[in-house]
């Protein structure tokens, strides 16, 4: 009983991070597809500049850790643009965003790399443009292949965004570390209800990529 | 207001500091990989034991475990565990980070196990079995002899993932070269050479050795049959 009033008391408190915790998953996820699409086919390119440009980007954000990253730009972005402190929410969604883009690019450009060549030649038979190619052939068969990879990768990303609350963002891990702060006992049970919350936000992701899984096997040869 | 641009003079003065920490980073990167290393064979196996409920419930665990924030249960192992009821013991901020995040990546860990297992031919299963090997003799020199060496490349890439994780320990007061670096910046009100100087570490250690890993990958993809991973997973 003592439990179970103790979770009544604790989980509204906690509950109160969600907001922050899933507007930055979402924001984050947006920026970090959008930055794997154009770095994943930057990388593609033919111009050998903006293939450099983009490889620089993905060996930085690759090379070092997210939690380092964020820290360098929750310092560096108020100096460099000389704006101040408290877009704290910008800064977690850009690091997390920037990062994951970083992974996921390669995501994508290895999915457009292995489709099939032979349905780049009938493209280049049947008269298309590369833009047509690209798009019509080429893209909407990668895209299946990436789905499984974006699922796992915005499941990381859920994770990551726990790192938000180092750099004063109010959410779940934020809250839950109030709580402890103020009534030690209860730690164990509030770290558990931290956990359990984030394992639920995580469950529909489980199941989007089980069916990405799915899509991404339809209709393919198992060679 | 000294302190809103670049200094090399700083960035002089906090690099030999912060590198007072880059052992302990890298004693903690092989210290947490052989801890998942170990405890990714106990999932693997726990997962092998025949029990339809059992399996459920462990494949379950191991989905929390690496759903859930790994910096959550580095708090959890680090100030929850101590003043749990019957079982808690205190632990050092680095046996707690050594424990957490080598738990954390043996769910990961044990996934890759199971992938080499798999793409063991049944051919070999069946030939154990006809020769009458034990179960242990199965596993010790059929089976596992084939299905870890092809591993190798994946399991190196989890290493350059665990070092990158490890600056997550700063925040359980673990003196690594993240911790150092935010002390430096506490000190002396100026943070942002130091964290690049983090930055510089992990990029020159991790570059090299992700690049060191493709050749390996390579190496091991002529050496071993090709698809035979990529077709189990």
């Amino acid at each position: 009983m003592i439990i179970i009033n103790a979770v009544i008391e604790v989980f509204p408190q906690i509950a109160r991070g969600l907001g922050v915790t899933i507007t930055v998953l979402i924001a984050a996820s947006l920026l970090a597809y959008i930055m794997a699409f154009v770095a994943g086919l930057s990388k593609l390119s033919n111009n050998v500049f903006i293939r450099k440009a983009t490889g620089f980007y993905v060996e930085i954000f690759r090379g070092t850790s997210l939690i380092v990253q964020l820290f360098w730009l929750y310092y560096a972005i108020p100096m460099l643009f000389n704006i101040p402190l408290g877009t704290n929410w910008w800064i977690g969604v850009i690091a997390i965003g920037l990062n994951y883009g970083a992974y996921l690019s390669e995501v994508v450009r290895s999915s457009i790399v292995a489709v099939d060549k032979g349905q780049t030649e009938a493209a280049i038979a049947l008269n298309m443009t590369s833009f047509q190619r690209m798009r019509l052939i080429i893209f909407p068969q990668a895209v299946r292949m990436m789905l499984p990879e974006f699922g796992n990768y915005t499941i990381l990303m859920l994770k990551s965004t726990s790192l938000v609350s180092l750099i004063g963002l109010r959410d779940i891990l934020y809250y839950g570390d109030i709580i402890r702060s103020t009534n030690a006992s209860i730690t164990p049970l509030v770290y558990t209800l931290v956990l359990v919350l984030y394992f639920l936000l995580a469950l529909p992701l489980i199941w989007l990529t089980r069916k990405g899984e799915g899509i991404a096997k339809k209709g393919v040869a198992s060679s | 207001m000294n302190t809103t641009y670049w200094s090399w003079d700083r960035f002089f003065e906090a690099l030999p500091f912060i590198l007072d920490g880059l052992g302990l980073t890298i004693f903690l990167t092989i210290s947490c990989f052989i801890f998942a290393l170990v405890f990714g064979f106990v999932w693997t196996f726990l997962r092998r034991i025949p029990n339809r409920p059992f399996n459920w419930i462990v494949s379950w665990v191991m989905e929390f475990i690496r759903t859930t924030p790994p910096l959550v249960q580095l708090f959890f192992i680090y100030y929850a565990w101590p003043v749990m009821p019957l079982v808690g013991t205190t632990l050092s901020p680095v046996q707690s980070a050594i424990l957490g995040l080598g738990l954390h990546y043996s769910t990961y860990i044990s996934e890759i196990y199971r992938s080499g297992i798999e793409s063991v031919e049944k051919g070999q299963w069946e030939a154990a079995q006809a020769l009458n090997l034990s179960t242990l003799d199965k596993w010790r020199k059929v089976i596992l002899p084939q299905a870890i060496p092809p591993t190798v490349p994946m399991l190196g890439n989890y290493f350059i993932i665990l070092f990158k994780e490890v600056p997550l320990v700063s925040t359980i007061s673990v003196a690594e070269i993240l911790l150092l670096a935010n002390t430096y910046g506490a000190r002396n009100w100026a943070y942002l050479e130091p964290l690049t100087i983090v930055g510089i570490i992990f990029l020159l250690l991790s570059y090299p050795s992700s690049i060191l890993i493709r050749k390996l990958e390579d190496r091991m993809n002529t050496r071993f049959d090709k698809n035979a991973l990529a077709k189990s997973s």
